[in-house]
This record gives structure tokens, sequence and C-alpha cells, in this order.
């Protein structure tokens, strides 16, 4: 199964390290990162394979949801086939 | 493969445009918990429930977590309780209204609705019993909804029950007068009620539906609004198009939870409904879709208009995301749960008689309107009337819920807080229709019915 990282806030040092880390301590194996910034803001979108992962889906959205409170960004992470349903026919 | 873009579309319609899943309701049937002991039907109805629905609050929260899509409800939807009463030789309807309070509360969902019956034709073994104790199941407990279908294109309507369920929406708000009228706030008095529909007060488990059954409710006006903000000024051709993309991508997303919760639960998945049910919350409002649309207030002449591309163009633009399509699918205009409505009601630019014909272009009917406390049991019967005779003549569902303010007049408000909203009272015309309810009997199916 596939999930779907974005980190949206300002732009500052180490976003992807951060990220990529809980990614790595979870077996969680980065896909793909395409990142630009909209109006002054930065934006990430990091699509992952989470089919090994160590720990609950739930868990690693915590994780990153909590990593993003302590730095100011809002990360969410989401099934990919919520974006598939909705864009694609 | 995905861009960017359409994901932070996504992102942004859940995060700042209020986009939700309105509600999972299981369906359940409780045909097979029939006996003529009230006790062992209350008992029968009780495990079926807390069997089926177990795990349903439990399989919400994680889908909710795993796609990143709030599931604001969880609920159930029964057998009208009239016909599961209809075979004990004591009809205690209280017993039941009590056994499903339990029931709610066992299983952790924010209402069952169902305590319901159907006598659009005329009253059959329980109906007159269930129907005598709703103001009383309703003043008793917190998670039951109740519905009467007292008309319907194919058999016309049920005057009798029309001037009943005048008298049982006063005693509702009556009996619960000391908690700002909430019980007729859990009362649907409807014409063609469909049997599949997932949104409270008026959901129920028609008797053709399966054994148990997943269907969803999805909602979303504040994207179809932010979109049509950003378009800017463009013509109507365009404004349906942009509501019809919007719509269908809102319901790809309530196929993708109703299936995925379908399989989760091992349940078959009935239906989506392809609704637009605000909030009170600012920004999830269907009439600032409208005023969005080019009125300066909800109400203002052209209302109807507006209202009629939205329903129209939502329909159109979520049948195509969904295999199957049902409930009441369309806008839904509940006034004391949309701070637009709210608001255009304060104002004076919003009335009964606009709501009303609104009723005959979009999905529901005069939903959640305070009127005052003294309004005679009569002018409720007459109102549902001209509903009913809407949604007969125009084969579609209409419904009547309307708030009695028991003791308090045009102006005051009531606030029954959380998505039931809050709002003024709206004055209704006093001259008196007590005569024709009087009469009594059946309004013939209309030449609409005879389609064989």
């Amino acid at each position: 199964m596939r999930a779907v990282i974005t980190v949206i806030g300002k732009d500052m040092v180490g976003i992807l390290a951060k990220v990529s880390t809980i990614c790595a301590g979870h077996q969680v194996n980065v896909l793909e990162v395409t990142q630009s910034i909209l109006q002054d803001m930065f934006a990430m979108i990091m699509m992952v394979d989470i089919e090994k992962s160590d720990v609950p889906f739930e868990q690693f959205a915590d994780e990153l949801t909590a990593l993003g409170n302590s730095m100011g960004l809002s990360i969410h992470t989401m099934h990919e086939d919520i974006f598939n349903s909705m864009h694609q026919i | 493969m995905l861009n960017a873009r359409d994901i932070l579309e996504t992102i942004t319609m859940i995060q700042e445009e209020n986009l939700d899943i309105r509600t999972i309701t299981m369906g359940i049937s409780l045909l097979d918990c029939c006996d003529s002991d009230i006790d062992v039907v209350c008992r029968r109805v009780y495990d079926k429930i807390t069997t089926k629905a177990k795990r349903l609050v439990e399989v919400g929260e994680q889908i909710e977590k795993e796609y990143g899509i709030p599931i604001i409800n969880k609920r159930i939807s029964v057998t009208p309780i009239a016909i599961v009463l209809a075979g004990c030789l004591k009809k205690e309807p209280l017993k039941l209204a009590q056994t499903l309070e339990r029931a709610a509360l066992a299983v952790g969902v924010n209402f069952i609705g169902g305590y319901s019956a159907l006598v659009q034709k005329g009253f059959a073994a329980g109906d007159r019993e269930l129907i005598e104790s709703i103001p009383e199941a309703l003043a008793t407990t917190d998670h039951i909804c109740s519905s009467v279908n007292i008309g319907s294109t194919k058999s016309g309507i049920n005057m009798d029950a029309v001037a009943e369920m005048g008298r049982v929406v006063r005693r509702s708000a009556e009996l619960t007068a000391d908690r700002d009228c909430i019980g007729p706030a859990k009362l649907v008095v409807f014409c063609n009620a469909p049997e599949d529909n997932p949104f409270m007060a008026g959901a129920f488990h028609g008797v053709g539906e399966p054994d148990c059954v997943i269907n969803v409710g999805v909602s979303g006006p504040g994207v179809v609004r932010a979109a049509l903000a950003k378009a800017g000024n463009c013509d109507l051709t365009a404004v349906a198009d942009l509501i019809k993309r919007t719509a269908f991508k809102i319901t790809r997303m309530g196929q993708l939870v109703a299936k995925e919760a379908s399989r989760r639960l091992g349940v078959p998945f009935g239906i989506v409904d392809l609704s637009l049910a605000p909030t009170p919350a600012v920004g999830d409002s269907v009439a600032y879709i409208l005023e969005e649309m080019g009125l300066e207030c909800c109400g203002a002449h052209g209302t109807t208009a507006a209202l009629a591309l939205l329903n129209d163009a939502v329909k159109k633009g979520g049948v195509m995301a969904s295999s199957h399509v049902g409930g009441l699918s369309g806008a839904f205009i509940p006034v004391t749960e949309d701070a637009g409505m709210i608001h255009a009601a304060r104002t004076g630019c919003l009335r009964i008689e606009k709501l009303e014909a609104m009723t005959a272009v979009c999905s529901v009917g005069l939903d959640m309107i305070n009127i005052p406390g003294d309004t005679p049991a009569e002018i409720i019967s007459a109102i549902i009337a001209d509903e009913a005779a809407i949604g007969m003549i125009n084969n579609k569902a209409t419904a009547v819920r309307v708030i009695p303010a028991i003791g308090k007049q045009v102006g005051e408000e009531l606030s029954f807080g959380g998505l039931l909203g809050s709002g003024p009272v709206m004055p209704v015309n006093p001259a008196s229709p007590a005569r024709l309810i009087n009469r009594g009997g059946r309004i013939p199916a209309p030449l609409q019915a005879l389609r064989n």
C-alpha cells in the first residue's frame, strides 16, 4: 500500500531530512518526492511505500503529525487511494 | 501519476473547506426479531444491533485516520419499528425505544433512525400505537430519530395521519420545552420517503433492503462555494459545469469510503447519497453557495432558480462517480443547520413561503424551521399537507421537520447545539386551515401515479 505525505508550511533547513528519517526508521520506502514554493509557502509531496512498515499506519501518521507540530508545519499522511479516486477516472 | 496540484486541492478541500463524509449509516433489518412477546423482541433487537454494529464506530475511525478524511457521524437505521411491533400481543413501543437507546449507547453511534411508521395509505397493526408514543419516546431518549411517511405519489396523502402528526409534533415540543423543544428536531414527516436514506432524522431501513447494508452520505457545501468563488464572473452554464465537477470529486470520495467500510465490516455496500448537507459552521453552508451564485441574500427572488441549478448539477456530477446512488441525493436546506440560512431568516429575507417553493426543486422539504410556540396543531398539519402535496405531484421526497418553540414568539431563538444548530422563530400564516384538516380521509393518488 502506498501513502502520500504532504508537508506545507514555511521553508526551513532539514524538512526533507527529518521526514525521511522517520520513514527510514519504520522501513517505509520513499518512492518519489516533489517540492515547490507556492505563494511563499513550502509544499513537499512524498509518495511512500508502507507495505513493509513496522508500525500500524495510524501510529506512523501520528508521528509525522507530531513532527509537523514541533516544526510549525502541517503534515498530512493519507492513503493514496483518496487522491486516485478523486482525481482519476 | 498524481500531480501536486490535485493533491494540494484535496488537502485544501478537507482542511479549509470542510469537506467530510457526513455519515456512514449501517442499515439493519429487524424483521427476524419479531415475536408475540414484546420482551423477547426487545432482547432480540438489542442483540442483533449490538452484534451487527459492534465494529461500526471502530472501522469508521480507522478509515478516517487512514484516508485522512473526517467521518462526522456513524449511525444506524433499522426497520420501521411499527412493523417490528405489529406482531406483539402487548403493543408497548416505548420499551423498544428504550432498547434502541441502550443499543445506541452500547455501540457508540450518534443516532439510531427508524422509530418509524409507514402510513401513506392507512394504519396497520402497530402504527397508531407507535405514532402516539413518538413524543414520549423522543423526550426520554437522546439517540433515537423518528419518521412517519404520510403520503406518496403512488398512494396519495393520508389526511388522518397528517392531522395526527400535527398534534404529535406539538406534543413532542411541549414535552421537551425545558430543553429548547429538541423533541421535534428528531422527527420527520415524509411524503415519498426513501428507504435507503442514510441521513437523520429521516433514516430508516426499508423492508425491501437486505439484512444489513452500508450507506454513506457525503457533504461538502464549502467546497462548492470555494470553487465558485475562485471561478469569478462566469455564466451559469460554466457555474453548472463547475458544480458538476466538484460534486464528482466529492462523491468519488464517498464511494471509496463506502466500499472500504463495506469490505472491512463484511457488509454489502448499499448506496452513496449525493447530498450537499450543511452544518452551522461558517463556510459549510448551502445558502452561501446560492449567494456566491449572485444573490444578495438567500431568500431573495431568484433563490429557487439558483437552487434548482445547484440541485441538478450536484446529481449530474455525482451520479457517474458512484456505482449506486440513492437516499435523498440533492441539496439540503435545513434552516437552523446552515449559517447562511440562519442569517437570512434572522434578517427576514428568508421566509417560510420561499422555503416551501425551494422544496419543490431540491431534495428535501421544510427542514429545521422554528415556528411560534402558539402555532395550533392544525396549522402544523396544514404545513405538512402542503409539503406532501408538492412531493406527491412532483414524484419526489418531501419532508417537514418544524419545531414549535413553546413559550416563544417570532424573533426569539432556539438553540439545539451540535449539528442541529440554532435559529430564530419564523412567522407562519395564522389563518386557520382547521376545517380542511379536520375533514380527514385521503387525498387520492394523482394521475402521475398511473404510469403502468
